[in-house]
């Protein structure tokens, strides 16, 4: 059997490399999550109201999102605006700006969805019971918003941090980037090295993904 | 007839939708006793739940006044309205009891908005439980029960409020006919127990006929006839009226046949 070339994560400490390259990928997207998760649903709740103006706005920020491919959202943060207005942004908060401002679009559209698929008649048939505004968001439209949204946020969770990835392309050393120098200096001693290494890289992406979509996919059958 | 409990008086209510408007009430005016139990009848359309939900301010008339026990309910401000609501239950078609929640933390619920403290409001839900005959469903989820027994539960939880008047939206609508006959029954029940005031909202005849001792048949936003039942039963005057008991008649030979 020819050599996988795993053996070169075992030298010296490209393993923990590694790891440390992972742990640069999983900050970027825990902070990006974190950051999406509260100005989503604020700007899902700002999406149901009445006002037409700020409705408007939202929508052509949603689809502004949607349409532009992340990496050219980063190469515009990273490289046009650093340029353009003469800031100095370090390529990780470049990134985490980029998938904050992309997970809160994604985030507020499920939550818009989330409470605008509660029918109206639960609002009135709390103010009947005699409760003011607050608590009828409190105790009724909330618990109902979140267990609709919770499986769906874990998908999009999910997305981000496969997404994270593309922050290669704006110099961060991330895992995949670890992957690579590995596999670089190990090209005459390994030449295999490129499978082995990439495999236990895509190991460890599914080892933090696949959880995640099993909590989603348990969560979704409890609550249906 | 007793003290009027609920007075309406002169309401009218416009609906503007994209294709036009759609007049919904055209001058309502209704008195209803205390400890009454009052029907309204109608066909799809009719303007019933307009009518309903403008008695707890659900919906502001255009015009007109709603006196409870003599005192105006637009004359309230967003504050005394909210309390006054406590007392002016309301159960509606589909329950909306909370999914998430136990049949008691579904009576308990407005307790404890009211900030009574969980021992108390624990004893008070399980005595409501009791009284609908639910007692040992309190631990179960909504979605276990059936749909008499989820009315039951929202009949509890409006109870909990201790009101003076309840307000029922086609209550029995989604029930079949035996169901239907047992929530009826447990409605008199309560007037009888409690001495609360009762407006019953339905297109249903038999609904009528059976828990209702005063009636009035609402048509294109109007009323058209009102009185005894016994009365409206045997001598309907109104066309509205007797094409109520016309189908009501042929429902009655389908259900035989
Ligand atoms: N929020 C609304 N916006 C626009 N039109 C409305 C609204 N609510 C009611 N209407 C219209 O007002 C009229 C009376 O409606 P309402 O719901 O009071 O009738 P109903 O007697 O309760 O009928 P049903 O038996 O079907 O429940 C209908 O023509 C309806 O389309
Ligand atoms: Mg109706």
């Amino acid at each position: 059997m020819p050599s996988l070339g795993i053996e070169v994560l075992f030298k010296g400490t490209n393993f923990l490399r590694l790891l440390g390259g992972l742990w640069v990928a999983v900050r970027i997207s825990l902070i990006s999550v974190a950051i999406s998760i509260v100005l989503g649903i604020a700007v899902g709740m700002l999406m149901t109201a009445k006002r037409k103006l700020l409705k408007a706005v939202f929508r052509i920020y949603l689809e502004i999102v949607r349409i532009m491919p992340q990496m050219v959202l980063l190469f515009v943060v990273y490289f046009g605006t650093t340029r353009v207005f003469g800031w100095n942004l370090n390529a990780e908060t470049a990134a985490i700006l980029v998938f904050s401002f992309w997970g809160t679009t994604e985030m507020g559209d499920l939550v818009r969805g989330a409470l605008q698929s509660i029918p109206a008649i639960q609002h009135e048939s709390a103010q009947a019971l005699g409760m003011n505004p607050l608590q009828v968001y409190v105790s009724v439209i909330l618990p109902q918003t979140v267990r609709r949204i919770i499986p769906l946020s874990i998908n999009l969770i999910t997305r981000m941090v496969k997404t994270t990835s593309l922050v290669v392309m704006i110099g961060i050393v991330e895992v995949l980037k670890v992957a690579q120098q590995i596999i670089e200096a190990n090209r005459r001693v390994a030449p295999n090295a490129a499978f082995g290494v990439f495999a236990v890289v895509f190991l460890l992406y599914f080892l933090i993904c696949w959880p995640i979509s099993r909590l989603a996919g348990y969560l979704e059958k409890r609550w249906s | 007839m007793a003290e009027t409990y609920l007075e309406i008086r002169n309401l009218y209510k416009t609906f503007s939708a994209k294709n036009g408007s759609v007049e919904a009430l055209k001058g309502v005016s209704l008195s209803i006793g205390k400890g009454e139990i009052f029907g309204v009848i109608g066909l799809s359309g009719a303007g019933k739940s307009t009518l309903v939900r403008c008695m707890n301010l659900l919906e502001r008339p255009d015009s007109g006044d709603v006196l409870l026990n003599g005192e105006s309910l637009l004359a309230l401000n967003k504050e005394q309205l909210r309390l006054r609501r406590q007392k002016i239950g309301m159960i509606f078609q589909h329950f909306n009891l909370l999914e998430q929640q136990t049949v008691l933390e579904n009576v308990c619920f407005p307790l404890e908005i009211r900030g009574i403290p969980k021992k108390e409001r624990r004893e008070k839900a399980l005595a409501l439980l009791e009284k609908v005959g639910l007692a040992e469903k309190a631990k179960a989820y909504p979605s276990q029960l059936s749909g008499g027994q989820k009315q039951r539960v929202a009949i509890a939880r409006v109870l909990a409020n201790e009101p003076d008047i309840l307000l029922c939206d086609e209550a029995t609508s989604a029930l079949d006919p035996e169901t239907t006959q047992t929530i009826l029954r447990l409605l008199k029940t309560i007037r009888d127990s409690l001495g609360i005031t009762i407006v019953v909202i339905t297109h249903e005849m038999r609904v009528i006929q059976q828990v209702a001792t005063r009636v009035a048949v609402l048509d294109g936003g109007s009323v058209q006839e009102e009185g005894s039942v016994v009365e409206i039963f045997d001598h309907p005057k109104s066309r509205a009226a007797k094409r109520l008991l016309l189908i009501a008649d042929e429902e009655e030979e389908s259900y035989a046949g």
